[in-house]
């Protein structure tokens, strides 16, 4: 049991190990301080800085969630990016009219959002069955129809508030409350972050608890396995699409209600790649990817001190993601050899007749 | 890793056997293109449609996009999916930077082929040596590149005269060639306006004016490319990587070596495609400014087919929907609406006659949907343009995808040993 653990836990520690090491030999090849580094981002955070990594992380988590959900059937959903933007520049779009009191506008708004995110991934999910295009292709080509579309519709109806382009501001009542959740923090944690605990309770339940879950995993391991199994693997595909475009729709809505009450031409972006990559590094599993999200929200709060403390340039943090991702993925490769080549050797040598030396093929 | 789309075919039509068209030669199909685009501009009188100016925006456009389609094909034709061009092509425009910067041009173009070969030994590493997915490694190589280059960029041109943390000083290109005496003289027949004369004159006076000797290389690459690729025993093993891998190996073929040696020149492709962008296109480094072309590439590719011909097709179309956005804004780009409307109608009746009734009647409405669009509006809208080369993607791998092909084990994870 605990020899299982200990390799279990041995390819993220391994990774990490990894992209610390390579980070390091970078600021020192470039001629970086490293100490400056290493405290700054082991520095305790302040309640200020503990609230942002948890909004963060609640944001990046949606957003691994629904990337993993296509991921456990080998499904690669690359499109998060554009369909969590299609979803709030709807949200935003709706809410802002205030046609709807309070909550009740919220409500509606949120399950519009949804039903855009979901919509758009599914195109990438018909597509594949009936035309059998790659939904790698088709959703990275979504993506940039997404942001183009959204600019344009933002153009047409949007309002000039500064120097970005806006949807109208959601009516106060709409607004959702924030959580004082750390004491000492002038910050509130977002209200809606919640969500993403309870994405990440249904995400579990639905993939180890349901027959849909069931059949997602089967089609994921082996396609032609389930095929003879009687699963429709084309339904599969849509629905998978669909219900990964929904959770995608989800991403940025914390933030639209909780801060930004508007969408707009300086709306974070970039949600979608990092969620990919994080759902790569919790190894599409909902407390893996919760670790992973924390991991990566961490890196980023930290790292906004480096430029003022140490002089680095705070671009080493994505580095730093990077090869975390990368060097999970070889590790997991390494350790799966490594598990393979020793259940290898405990079969032969239980196979084995005590004392008798016998060859056995490898 | 996908799911192999074989599983989805038993729908799609089979390819039709038997009965085989004759062929209608390419260059016939460029000039009935080219006299279309004349045309267009004639009765629309958007001169900028195919003026020089316009031509030599579109070159600058197309030619990135070509390099890092050629990189695509060489890497997919090796059988490894590869989704980290973005990546490998920001390397190459962090190492054009500093290598113009500090150095000379041709340093440049050369700095920029090993820090995108660079990009393309790790996903070499990753994908040959250690199995990871295709896909993963791409997508891990695309964020590491983003904070590479910045964090290089910060590094290296930070108090930079003309430079900052985010952009090098302004970079010379590699030396171009000019023809004086032809390029006036075209120029002169091209503002006559004349029906055909005046858009081969501006074709003539694009390649004899400020036309980039890297721009030559690139072509010649792209030759290249087709020669080695597939008229070689080294691009036929290549290949062979790509289609059947154990079948390869039972051959005697590396496919290890051959894989690693694809994905190299991949990468350094990649990498010059990035090069090209910064030295010849915009003439200084800046964050980001690759701005997903290397997607664009990968897209190119794909709609010509995983072929360097129908890759240059798709690349040429991208670039000049591009370039004709930047050069002449919506106007231009709205007189193109019309030969679209004439395609699709030549299109739809051609799909009538052959009894093809609903896709027929579904491209003949697209087509008065698209000319109406011509009659009603003025100018299309900067985004829509900006979105042509995806939705195009999109159209064509919907209704071709069953003529599409890529490489059979395209993307398959492969070990030495394990051929059943």
């Amino acid at each position: 049991m605990l020899k299982r653990i200990v390799v279990g836990l041995a390819a993220p520690v391994l990774a990490i190990v990894i992209a610390m090491l390579i980070t390091v030999v970078i600021l020192v090849v470039s001629g970086n301080s490293v100490s400056g580094f290493m405290t700054t981002i082991f520095s305790v955070p302040a309640p200020r800085n503990i609230v942002n990594i948890i909004n963060n992380s609640s944001v990046l988590y949606l957003s691994a969630l629904a990337a993993a959900i296509g991921f456990r059937m080998n499904l690669f959903n690359i499109g998060v990016e554009g369909q969590y933007r299609v979803a709030v520049f709807t949200a935003a779009a709706f809410a802002g009219q205030g046609w709807l009191p309070g909550p009740l506008n919220v409500l509606v708004a949120v399950l519009l959002a949804i039903v855009a995110g979901a919509v758009w991934a599914a195109i990438a999910g018909v597509l594949k069955v009936t035309r059998g295009v790659s939904e790698v292709i088709s959703t990275i080509m979504l993506n940039a129809i997404a942001v183009s579309l959204t600019a344009y519709l933002l153009r047409k109806w949007g309002g000039i508030v500064g120097n970005s382009i806006q949807t109208r501001a959601l009516p106060k009542d709409s607004w959702v409350p924030g959580i004082p959740l750390i004491p000492g923090a002038p910050n509130e944690v977002l209200g809606m972050a919640l969500v993403a605990v309870v994405a990440g309770v249904g995400y579990a339940v639905l993939l180890s608890r349901s027959r849909f879950g069931f059949e997602l995993r089967a089609t994921g391991a082996s396609p032609t396995a389930a095929v003879a199994s009687g699963i429709d693997v084309r339904r599969m595909v849509v629905t998978a699409m669909i219900i990964s475009g929904g959770i995608a729709a989800l991403v940025g809505l914390p933030l639209l209600f909780g801060d930004t009450h508007s969408y707009g031409t300086t709306f974070q972006s970039g949600l979608g790649f990092a969620g990919i990559a994080v759902a790569l590094l919790g190894r599409n599993n909902p407390v893996g990817i919760a670790f992973g999200s924390l991991l990566f929200a961490f890196l980023v709060e930290q790292s906004s001190l480096l430029e003022i403390n140490a002089g680095v340039s705070n671009d080493i943090v994505s580095i730093t993601q990077g090869v975390l991702v990368l060097s999970v993925v070889v590790a997991y490769e390494i350790v799966r050899r490594y598990r393979l080549a020793a259940e290898q050797r405990s079969v032969a040598e239980q196979l084995a007749p005590a004392g008798a030396k016998q060859e056995v093929a490898a | 890793m996908t799911i192999a789309n074989d599983v989805f075919t038993p729908d799609l039509a089979p390819a039709p056997e038997g009965r085989r068209a004759r062929r209608i030669p390419v260059w016939a199909w460029l000039l009935a293109a080219f006299a279309l685009i004349s045309f267009a501009r004639v009765i629309t009188g958007s001169n900028e449609v195919d003026s020089a100016g316009t031509l030599r925006e579109a070159i600058t456009a197309f030619i990135p996009i070509a390099l890092a389609g050629l990189a695509g094909l060489w890497s997919e034709r090796a059988g490894v999916v590869n989704i980290g061009l973005e990546g490998m092509m920001i390397l190459g425009t962090i190492g054009a930077g500093y290598f113009g910067t500090f150095y000379g041009p041709w340093q440049a173009v050369i700095a920029a082929m090993v820090f995108g070969a660079i990009g393309g030994a790790l996903h070499a590493l990753a994908t040959v040596i250690f199995g990871v997915d295709h896909i993963v490694s791409g997508v891990a190589i695309n964020i590491m590149a983003v904070g590479v280059a910045a964090f290089l960029a910060d590094l290296w041109f930070s108090g930079l005269q003309g430079g900052g943390p985010t952009q090098s000083p302004p970079v010379e290109g590699p030396g171009a060639i000019n023809l004086p005496g032809v390029s006036d003289w075209a120029e002169g027949v091209e503002h006559k306006h004349w029906f055909l004369v005046s858009d081969l004159a501006s074709v003539v006076g694009t390649l004899t004016r400020e036309l980039s000797l890297l721009t030559v290389v690139s072509v010649l690459l792209v030759v290249a490319t087709y020669f080695i690729l597939w008229r070689t025993s080294f691009g036929l093993r290549l290949r062979s990587c790509g289609e059947s891998p154990s079948a390869a190996e039972t051959l005697g073929v590396n496919v290890y070596r051959y894989k690693i040696y694809a994905v190299l020149v991949s990468g350094a492709l990649a990498g010059l495609a990035g090069g090209f962008i910064v030295l010849v296109g915009a003439g200084l480094y800046q964050n980001g400014i690759t701005n997903g072309r290397g997607y664009i590439g990968l897209a190119a590719m794909i709609f010509g087919n995983w072929r360097p011909g129908g890759m240059l097709l798709g690349a040429a179309l991208f670039g000049y929907t591009d370039a004709l956005q930047l050069r002449a804004g919506g106007g231009a780009v709205h007189a193109l609406l019309i030969v679209i409307a004439i395609v699709l109608l030549a299109y739809g009746i051609f799909q009538l006659r052959k009894g093809a009734r609903v896709a027929g009647i579904v491209t003949v409405v697209s087509a008065v949907m698209f000319a109406l669009w011509f009659f009603i509006t003025k100018e299309v809208p900067a985004d829509f343009t900006r979105m042509t080369p995806y939705v195009a993607t999109l159209f064509v791998l919907a209704f071709s995808a069953q003529r599409l092909r890529m490489p059979a084990a395209d993307g398959q994870r492969y070990r030495r040993g394990e051929a059943g």
